[in-house]
């Protein structure tokens, strides 16, 4: 995409640290490079742009590239424009920066605890929300329960990772000043309102063109905004357009990803299994900033807390908490995955607490058929379903009593067999102002009336009778333009192949508005009703035209098959294109004043989407699909592995416009729902190093996991769309997680099941073991250099080898630098810096990626010549580390010595994010091949060459970055 | 051996879809970018650049290949088919491209190519393939939008199965 001539290539630097402050930035090299047009940092972009604002009013700053400090791993920290993209990322290993190392946290407890590290010092506490809401009598409902359960979980971070990453060309120009930047960006555009204010220009001096289509999005593309307003900034700044693709190792680790959670949730219910009451406890992992729109994600499922079930009673506590991790958003189902963790689990075990099969206690407490549309008590008005319905489908589909009869069976042979379930309202068409339940509704009354979600839509005819769609819905793949294309040559009595649909949105020359783009299933929802009424008002158009030349009602008229003919007598007709072209070709021939030509545009309102009231009560979406999942599952004992015997999916997706893509939308929110349930997953390590920085390590869902999925449909058409259609498409995405979850706790007799249930994870719970992650982010961090071994993650290890010399010989040469120099692999400098500080550079490999690293090591304890532990640091443009080791010497008599060795590392940077799996067993072989350099020297007195190669001990033991 | 300094652009030629083409690369340019940029072939595409999610897969001397692992100029004289060379010269899809249209095989269509080319090939050695088959073959490809369903359906029809 190359839209405008003379553009220049930019690699984008990002922070190999997770929290550390920039004490400088040298970025005169990578300008002298030849082919490099320019260097931008954060200072510069500050200089010409605003921070970054949420509806969340917290000290915080929020620019789109750091500026003084860096707050997680691929925060962006300079921007350099090239000849090509090769150059500029030439130039990127050639910019210095020296950081100031501060402790980080992944975790959001950890993160809320006393003497947590601070993201932000302004705001003085990572917790950065917090509100509590209540609707109808919680607290008598729990006081008057016979069962209240409680779960406490966690819910891990994954992303759909569209395979199209981010892609920007942002041009500046002058008189009138004026930025135009093309991008793939899905919206939603209220997003245009923000950048406009980062780069200070009013709203018509911001355009805005997307991509006719986008290569995936899942909501992910949202949060390309701050790139936008990164890359338009280093325009003005350079003089010159640029253009940006996002590599994927730039895209896990400094895109966006759905939230990771620490929540609580209680139901109460009564002895028959009425739900009397629910707790939400939400605890929000937003990452390092609370970017636009967050705190969406938690309010998304807000004013459908009561899910499909007739309960009144419902307290919410939202806190969001900042760490050292990539800020969340959008992601396929935004909030739904996390919210039904909560509810179809804590549903599912007071089933098993109260002895009442699940899929019952579901049926006694669904919304009724004969009770829509219905009020929730947080204010979503459901427009229309019957719930049981959809769970007698699967229940038949899933042949429910041969499964339960199976699963005793298997029991009986001590096999781990279980079913779950899990059924959800799918929220469409989302209201632009539930975000601002965030507020309080008196700082809402101060700010100011928000509501709404407007749908708009153009269809023009041209002289020559043809008619085109503009749509604002900027497609990723659901087949927009098949389906618009399908309603308006219903409505004008064409064929679709007729109807040229137009969906690149250009915010100087297309009708949108705040809501527009392509998320919360807004499309069927929304925006193909604004285009069937856009339609019909080009309809009666041509009617009435038709009329006055056939000189009859335009009641009477009927537009088929390409003509335009009077009701029963086919014979009298006129071809529409005709009809329709004389709007241009002769206006004094139309009825009497009739407008000429034929364009309309329409902007609409769904009236549910209203402003927030005084109790936190929202209509949040338009419409309110619904899913009911149901899985059985069988757990290897042995390997661990979850085999899906049987699932089976029912959707009410209110009229279906085009079945084909609504079916390709439940296979894929269904994949993506299995992907989190049992592979993907963002894992920080203790250091809030990510750990998936490769496809090789977050593991997308292949074609071979995807088990087979029976799919049920039943519609009830929607009253709040004029095509009687719902929103649809995340689906299962919401659902999956949770009925699998169910499964197998079904499976294992718990309540505790932690997603994704990987092999190693339900092997443990299968086997009665303890579960560790490597490197979990929940791991205590930020402590600095412990005892070897004493922290969990990272990187620790230990050994010992037999050395042909006594310990005094040995330990002069472990402290002799140039002894050292010349069998540490790699090394190609050590120097002593002080009495026990040494300074050293490594050149170092790993997983194909070398780099040179500098190294400073300090000995501390020394006992000579027993016992030694050496503290370290070391860092390179590629990654850095930090550890300690200790050494202990034994004589073994014979002139021979036994030295032990334990060491723990972290090691952080691109490094620990591609090369994580190497990690490990490259340190082993560069231990090995450091004490057989060093045996090697003893042997020869001194004089030894010893190996070539690489870091050494020293690196290695003191994080050496590999 | 032909050595080359690392900002030295060398003539790179290679048959694509039965033409020969020439351009010029420096030695650490990949065949992706070859494709594309110097090239002006779009129709590969570049998902991840570390050989894991299959988006550039083309056919080079008869293999299924990963072009993002492979310099363009490695594959000087090579015979090269991707995604543009499927369709007839018209633009009439071919059998495999109009069972992926017909299934719904593909939503955003940015990992297609790659998995078209694949299917192509696997289609040459395995003919009549089963459902498990095709699923090995896919594991290959990554594809967000689609949970593959309609694609094995696809790949199946188009095996006249």
């Amino acid at each position: 995409m190359e839209p405008v001539a003379g553009i220049r290539h930019v690699a984008i630097l990002r922070s190999s640290h997770a929290h550390a402050r920039i004490t400088s930035i040298d970025t005169s090299k990578a300008e002298a490079l030849p082919g490099v047009h320019g260097v931008v940092t954060g200072v510069d972009i500050a200089s010409v742009t605003n921070p970054i604002p949420s509806a969340i009013r917290v000290p915080i700053k929020f620019y789109p590239i750091a500026v003084d400090k860096v707050r997680y791993v691929g925060e962006p920290v300079a921007v350099i424009a090239a000849i090509d993209r090769y150059v500029a990322e030439d130039a990127m290993e050639l910019i210095e920066i020296e950081y100031e190392s501060l402790p980080p946290v992944a975790d959001p407890v950890l993160a809320l605890e006393e003497g947590a590290s601070l993201l932000h010092d302004d705001v003085g506490s990572n917790q950065v929300h917090h509100r509590t809401f209540k609707y109808g009598d919680p607290d008598a409902a729990f006081a008057s329960a016979d069962k209240i359960v409680k779960l406490d979980w966690r819910y891990p971070r994954y992303s759909s990772t569209p395979m199209e990453t981010y892609g920007v060309v942002a041009n500046f120009e002058r008189q009138p000043d004026r930025y135009t930047i093309w991008s793939n960006f899905q919206g939603p555009f209220i997003l245009h309102a923000l950048m406009t204010g980062a780069l200070g220009v009013p709203g018509n001096r911001l355009r805005l063109i997307t991509a006719p289509h986008s290569g995936g999005s899942f909501g992910i593309k949202q949060a390309m905004f701050p790139y936008m307003v990164l890359l338009g900034a280093c325009s003005k700044l350079l003089g010159c357009p640029l253009k940006w693709i996002e590599d994927r190792l730039e895209h896990l680790i400094g895109s966006s990803m759905a939230a990771d959670r620490a929540d609580k949730v209680e139901a109460a219910f009564s002895k028959d299994g009425e739900l009397l009451g629910l707790r939400f406890d939400n605890i929000v992992n937003v990452g390092a900033f609370v970017r636009a729109p967050e705190p969406a994600s938690v309010y998304r499922m807000h004013s459908a807390s009561n899910g499909c079930y007739r309960v009144k009673n419902i307290f919410v506590e939202n806190r969001l908490v900042v760490t050292n991790t990539t800020p969340i958003g959008l992601n396929r189902g935004y909030g739904g995955p996390q919210f039904y963790f909560a509810l179809e689990r804590v549903i599912e075990a007071g089933a098993k607490e109260l002895g009442i099969d699940p899929a019952e206690i579901r049926r006694r407490n669904f919304i009724r058929a004969d009770e829509f549309p219905y009020l929730a008590p947080a204010g979503a008005t459901y427009d229309s379903g019957d719930y049981e319905a959809g769970l007698d489908q699967a229940l038949d589909l899933a042949a429910y009593d041969d499964l339960k009869a199976a699963r005793e069976k298997a029991r009986a042979e001590g096999k781990l067999f279980g079913i779950g379930m899990a059924a959800g309202i799918e929220p469409s068409g989302s209201n632009m102002a539930y975000v601002t339940l965030a507020q309080t509704p008196e700082e809402r009354a101060k700010a100011g009336g928000r509501s709404g979600g407007l749908g708009t839509a153009t269809i023009s005819v041209d002289p020559s009778g043809s008619v085109t769609v503009k749509t604002v819905s900027t497609p990723a793949g659901q087949g927009h333009q098949t389906v618009a294309a399908q309603v308006v040559a219903d409505a004008l009595g064409m064929r679709p192949d007729q109807i040229d649909v137009i969906t690149e949105v250009d915010t100087l020359t297309s009708a949108w508005s705040l809501a527009s783009g392509n998320y919360a299933n807004r499309f069927s929802s929304v925006v193909i009703g604004t285009i069937a009424e856009t339609a019909e008002k080009v309809a009666k158009k041509i009617k009435l035209i038709a009329a006055e030349n056939l000189e009859v009602a335009p009641e009477d008229i009927e537009l088929v098959g390409g003509e335009a003919r009077v009701v029963g007598v086919p014979e009298q007709a006129l071809p529409i294109r005709r009809v329709a072209s004389q709007t241009h070709w002769h206006p004094a021939g139309l009825p009497e004043g009739m407008e000429p030509g034929l364009f309309e545009t329409t902007i609409m309102n769904p009236p549910m989407l209203d402003a927030p009231d005084d109790q936190d009560r929202v209509g949040s979406a338009v419409t309110f699909g619904y899913v009911f999942d149901l899985a059985a599952v069988e757990i290897d004992r042995t390997t661990g592995e979850i085999e899906i015997v049987k699932y089976v999916s029912v959707h009410d997706v209110g009229n279906v416009l085009n079945g084909l893509v609504v079916e390709g939308q439940i296979y894929g929110g269904f994949a993506h729902g299995i992907a989190g349930a049992l592979l993907e997953e963002f894992v920080y390590d203790a250091g809030a190093n990510p750990q998936a920085g490769t496809f090789a390590d977050y593991l997308c869902i292949t074609a071979p996991e995807v088990p087979e999925v029976t799919v049920g449909h039943f519609n009830t058409p929607s009253p709040h769309n004029t095509l009687g259609a719902k929103g649809m498409g995340d689906g299962s995405s919401m659902l999956a997680p949770t009925a699998i979850a169910n499964a197998a706790a079904d499976a294992l007799g718990t309540y505790e099941i932690e997603l994704p249930l990987t092999l190693n994870k339900t092997w443990a719970k299968a086997n009665g073991q303890e579960y560790h992650r490597a490197g979990a982010t929940r791991a205590k961090v930020g402590e600095g250099p412990r005892e070897a071994g004493a922290v969990e993650g990272g990187l620790t290890g230990e050994g010992s080898v037999e050395l042909s010399a006594p310990p005094a010989v040995v330990w002069e040469m472990l402290l002799d630098p140039d002894a050292l120099a010349s069998v540490v692999p790699g090394c190609e400098k050590l120097e002593q810096v002080g009495e026990d500080s040494f300074t050293a550079e490594v050149v170092i490999g790993v997983a194909g990626i070398k780099g040179v690293y500098s190294a400073a090591i300090d000995l501390k304890d020394k006992i000579e010549p027993q016992s030694v532990r050496l503290v370290g640091k070391a860092s390179g443009g590629l990654g850095f580390g930090e550890g300690e080791g200790r050494v202990t010497l034994e004589d073994l008599g014979n002139g021979k010595t036994k030295l032990s060795y334990s060491y723990r590392a972290n090691v952080g940077g691109k490094v620990a994010a591609v090369g994580q799996r190497m990690l490990g067993t490259v340190t082993k072989l560069l231990i090995g091949q450091f004490f057989r350099g060093f045996e090697r020297r003893l042997k020869s007195g001194g004089d030894d060459g010893g190996s070539s190669g690489n870091p050494g001990f020293f690196r290695r033991m003191f994080g050496g970055g590999s | 051996m032909l050595r080359i300094k690392p900002d030295q652009k060398q003539r790179v030629t290679v048959t694509v879809n039965g033409k020969a083409v020439s351009g010029y690369a420096e030695p650490r340019m990949l065949l992706t970018d070859f494709l594309r940029h110097e090239l002006g072939m779009y129709g590969t595409h570049v998902g991840c650049e570390h050989g894991v999610c299959g988006a550039c897969t083309a056919i080079i001397d008869g293999a299924a290949t990963r072009s993002c692992l492979r310099y363009a100029v490695q594959c000087d004289g090579l015979e090269i088919q991707t995604v543009e060379g499927l369709a007839d010269a018209d633009g009439t899809l071919n059998t495999l491209q109009k069972a992926f249209n017909e299934n719904g095989a593909l939503q955003c269509g940015f990992c297609t190519a790659g998995i078209l080319m694949s299917s192509t090939k696997f289609l040459q050695e395995n003919p009549k393939p089963n459902d498990d088959e095709i699923r090995d073959m896919l594991s290959g490809h990554i594809c967000r939008c689609t949970g593959y369903t309609q694609i094995v359906r696809a790949i199946r029809q188009a095996s006249g199965q």
